[in-house]
Parts: structure tokens; C-alpha cells; sequence
């Protein structure tokens, strides 16, 4: 499958690869070239190939809130939260956006990975609402980095007033917007959705950022920024065999309202838990699935890992037994060989 | 300008007397992506053609560094340790990586030339 910008994306000289059936850009002018621009001026991300999902009903916020952990109350209209969505062990299906338009309106950003999926449970739990899958229908762009909200206020000042997590209709180049302030970066930012056929968009941000030092970006550099800024990937850190408390979810898992899973996460005692690892004296990088090694023995593996120029240190994260704590000295074994590292928690940078 | 050679696995050779300065070809550089760490092998250690001698670290992937001939490590390139990158930015020059001490310069002869090195990497590409 193509995004509406693959064409402007060849154009622009980027390596394609296959990312769960779509052909998306894994660089531009290069991963660390990219992952520097958005650290400090702006990247622009096409990132149109995760699943957007709308659900409309009377009862539309009662399914949403039975489908996820975090609690759909907490926010307004115009509002979005953050959230795994479970199965009935409290194991993850996904890990989701979920923006409330109106009262009884919803649009749900899922994984790319998971649409299929997703899709399909959603209609399971629907309980009378309608679900529609708008993946082709809307196009969806990440611009971020600290010159992002610059981008935007030549087009509205309003922007300026948005908060983290919240979202506002704006006009970009006389096309109707939704501008979220949400990424997967680590960075101030936002998230851009509009009918597919307004591709232009593509071109139009890249000249106004021109000024800001903006480069395209690509699922490279989304991939360390991600990992600097302790974000999970679906897939590697977390999937169907952990639950939210393995992984470093807790916070949002909300035990006080009733979702599916609910019940055997309240039983649940968690067997590892995600942390963050630096690897001390090489810049070797781990991958995923290299042993995480203790008194000689392997006691977990790596599940992302990479090196960060923000850090000029190899990162990661991996699954350990829960009673291993921060500043834990460990060993990894990559290609055969044990290299020191330490565990650390995952929020490597912060802005 | 001296000649250079190449091994399947995208090393590249140049022989002066028996020593052989050693990197990876411009393909190898732009198939690995952002070199982002190298490790080397200690001094006078000593390696046959084909062993792994140095592991190259990108941001896509690692990957093994293969001795092209018989020979023992005399010096390595040790600006790379804080400017990877010139693997990338002059994989030719400033990107050297290592340098044998070579026991038999007949090897040399089997490697390939630039010119058949450039038709392995075109058919290998499609």
C-alpha cells in the first residue's frame, strides 16, 4: 500500500522499505541528519499509514471506555489520551490515541500493524455504535521539533493556546485541518489530519518550514527519537504476551472505572518490566532479542535498541525480572559477545 | 594512484610492499546507513581470509568486517572511534580502517578489480 505522499517521497531521493505493507520512507538526506533536525529545528513525518478509525454512537464514549485502560473521562471535547487496549487477560492488542470530537464522536489512532486487528475487536465491543475505518479517507503528517509551533503560526495564532494532548481545526493552505498537539518524537509538535486528497499539504509545510531548517524525516529517525523519548513500539516492547504493568504503562491503566482486562490485571502479578538500558564503555548496539545477561546467566532480552547521538551512548530497552531495579550493572550479549551496560528507566531525554 | 581491490563481502584493499590498508567499499557504506560505532581487534592479532575481524555498527544494523587476505593487524584507524562517520563520508580515505601485515601478497591477485567488483555489485543489487 501508498500513503497520498509516496510520490513526493521519491521524489525527495528516500530509501522505501516495507513497513507492514506499506512502502514508506525509512530516510531522506540520512537517519542522523533527520534525527538532528527535529531535535532542533523540525522534521516533517508522513505517517499516514496507521490506522485511523472513527466511532459515532450514542453510547460511543461507554464502548471506548470499556475498550481501554486510561479513562475516556478524564478528557473533553477536543481532547485526546493515551492508551493500551486490552484483551480479557489484561494482555495489550494495541496501544492507541483516542481523540474525542464530540460527545458521541471518537477517532482512534492505532498502530499500522494492528489494523486489521484492531478493527476487527472494536467491532466485537461495539455495542450498537458505528465503527468506520478511514486509514485511505485521511491523510495523517507529523510535524515536530521545536520550531513546529513557528510552522504553524504563520497559519493560525491560535495554535500557540493549544496544550499537549489537545486539538483545534485550523485552515493550512485554505485546506480544513485537524491539528493535534501530539507526536512520537519526544518534541514540542503536532499531528495533522486532512482528507487525503490535499496531498499538497506534503509540499506547502516543507516550504514553510524551509526557514526553520525543516527536513523531511523518515520511520529512521522516528525510530531513535522515539527510543530516546521512552516511547513503546508495538510489536517490539510490548505485544500480546505482556500487559501494561510489565511494560512502564502503569499510568495509564486507571483501576477506579471498568475496561476489559480490568479483572486479571487486578490479579496479575507481573513475572518481568520494561526498563531502559545503556550500554557503559562501547557503543556496540544491542538489538532486538539480544540476551540480557546477570551472574551469567540470561535473565531477559532486548526489545528495541539503538544508539543515541542526543546521548552519544548505545540505548535500549529490555524485559528483566521484576526485582531488578535502576542502576543495576548487567551484561548484553551481542554477537557472541558480553558488553556492560546498566538499567535505567526509559525516558532518556527530555526536552 | 594505487590500485584497489574488493572482496565479495564489499572490503577494499590496497597493497603497498606486504602491508594492506583495509575499508568497505562506498556500497557497503551506503547500504549500512549512519556508522555510528566500530570495533576494532587488538594490535598484532591475527586473522585468515574470510574471518571476522571488526564489527561496524549503523543505526540499521551490525555488521561483520572480513580480513581479505592472511595477515596480522598493525595499527587501526583510530580516529573512527570518535568520528564513525568518515566511514561514510570518505570510505575510501579518511574511512580507512585497519592495516595488515599480509603473509602471502599472492592473495591480492584473486580479489577482484574495481571494475569487476562494480559488475558484482550491479547484478547483486537487482
Amino acid at each position: 500500500m501508498r500513503t497520498p505522499f509516496f510520490e513526493n517521497h521519491v521524489k525527495l531521493g528516500a530509501k522505501i522499505v516495507d513497513f507492514h505493507g506499506w512502502d514508506m520512507p525509512l530516510q531522506y538526506s540520512g537517519i542522523l541528519d533527520e534525527q538532528k533536525a527535529v531535535r532542533s529545528n523540525a522534521g516533517l513525518f508522513d505517517i499516514s499509514h496507521m490506522g485511523r478509525f472513527r466511532i459515532t454512537g450514542e453510547t460511543s464514549e461507554d464502548c471506548i471506555q470499556n475498550l481501554i485502560t486510561n479513562d475516556i473521562s478524564e478528557i473533553t471535547e477536543n481532547q485526546a489520551i493515551y492508551s493500551p487496549m486490552c484483551n480479557e487477560e489484561g494482555r495489550i492488542i494495541d496501544d492507541v490515541i483516542v481523540s474525542k470530537i464530540a460527545q458521541d464522536e471518537f477517532l482512534i489512532v492505532v498502530n499500522s500493524s494492528n489494523i486489521k486487528k484492531d478493527f476487527e475487536w472494536i467491532q466485537r465491543h461495539l455495542d450498537g455504535n458505528k465503527l468506520k475505518d478511514e486509514t485511505q479517507k485521511v491523510a495523517l503528517l507529523a510535524l515536530q521539533g521545536p520550531k513546529a509551533q513557528a510552522i504553524i503560526e504563520k497559519h493560525t495564532s491560535e495554535i500557540t493556546k493549544l496544550k499537549p494532548f489537545h486539538f483545534m481545526k485550523a485552515k493550512l493552505h485554505g485546506q480544513d485541518c485537524m491539528i493535534s498537539r501530539t507526536g512520537y518524537t519526544g518534541e514540542d509538535g503536532f499531528e495533522i489530519f486532512f482528507d487525503s486528497s490535499n496531498s499538497i499539504l506534503w509540499e506547502k509545510l516543507l516550504s514553510d518550514g524551509q526557514i526553520f531548517g525543516i527536513k523531511p524525516a523518515g520511520l529512521g529517525a522516528r525510530d531513535i527519537l522515539r527510543l530516546e523519548a521512552g516511547m513503546m513500539l508495538y510489536g517490539n516492547d510490548i505485544d500480546e504476551s505482556v500487559t501494561p504493568l510489565d511494560a512502564p504503562l502503569k499510568w495509564a491503566v486507571k483501576f477506579e472505572k471498568n475496561f476489559i482486562g480490568k479483572n486479571a490485571l487486578e490479579r496479575n502479578e507481573p513475572q518481568k518490566r520494561l526498563v531502559g538500558f545503556e550500554i557503559v564503555g562501547s557503543k556496540r548496539v544491542a538489538r532486538q532479542n539480544d540476551q540480557i545477561i546477570y551472574e551469567g546467566k540470561s535473565v531477559g532480552r532486548v526489545t528495541s535498541g539503538t544508539f543515541s547521538p542526543t546521548l552519544g551512548k548505545s540505548i535500549g530497552f529490555c524485559y528483566v525480572p521484576p526485582y531488578m531495579q535502576f542502576g543495576q550493572d548487567i551484561q548484553i550479549l551481542i554477537g557472541g559477545k558480553n558488553y556492560d551496560a546498566k538499567l535505567r528507566s526509559t525516558r532518556f531525554y527530555k526536552k | 594512484m594505487t590500485e584497489k581491490r574488493f572482496t565479495q563481502d564489499h572490503e577494499w584493499v590496497e597493497l603497498s610492499g606486504d602491508i594492506a590498508t583495509i575499508g568497505i567499499s562506498n556500497f557497503a557504506q551506503d547500504q549500512l546507513g549512519d556508522i555510528v560505532s566500530i570495533e576494532f581487534p587488538t594490535i598484532n592479532s591475527k586473522f585468515k581470509q574470510k574471518d571476522a575481524m571488526a564489527i561496524v555498527d549503523s543505526v540499521k544494523a551490525s555488521s561483520d568486517i572480513y580480513c581479505p587476505m592472511d595477515g596480522t593487524i598493525i595499527e587501526v584507524n583510530e580516529n573512527l572511534e570518535d568520528h564513525p562517520e568518515l566511514i561514510n563520508k570518505s570510505p575510501y580515505d579518511q574511512g580507512w580502517i585497519l592495516k595488515l601485515k599480509v603473509s602471502d601478497i599472492s592473495q591480492f591477485e584473486n580479489l577482484m578489480t574495481q571494475q569487476q567488483y562494480e559488475k558484482f555489485v550491479g547484478e547483486n543489487k537487482g
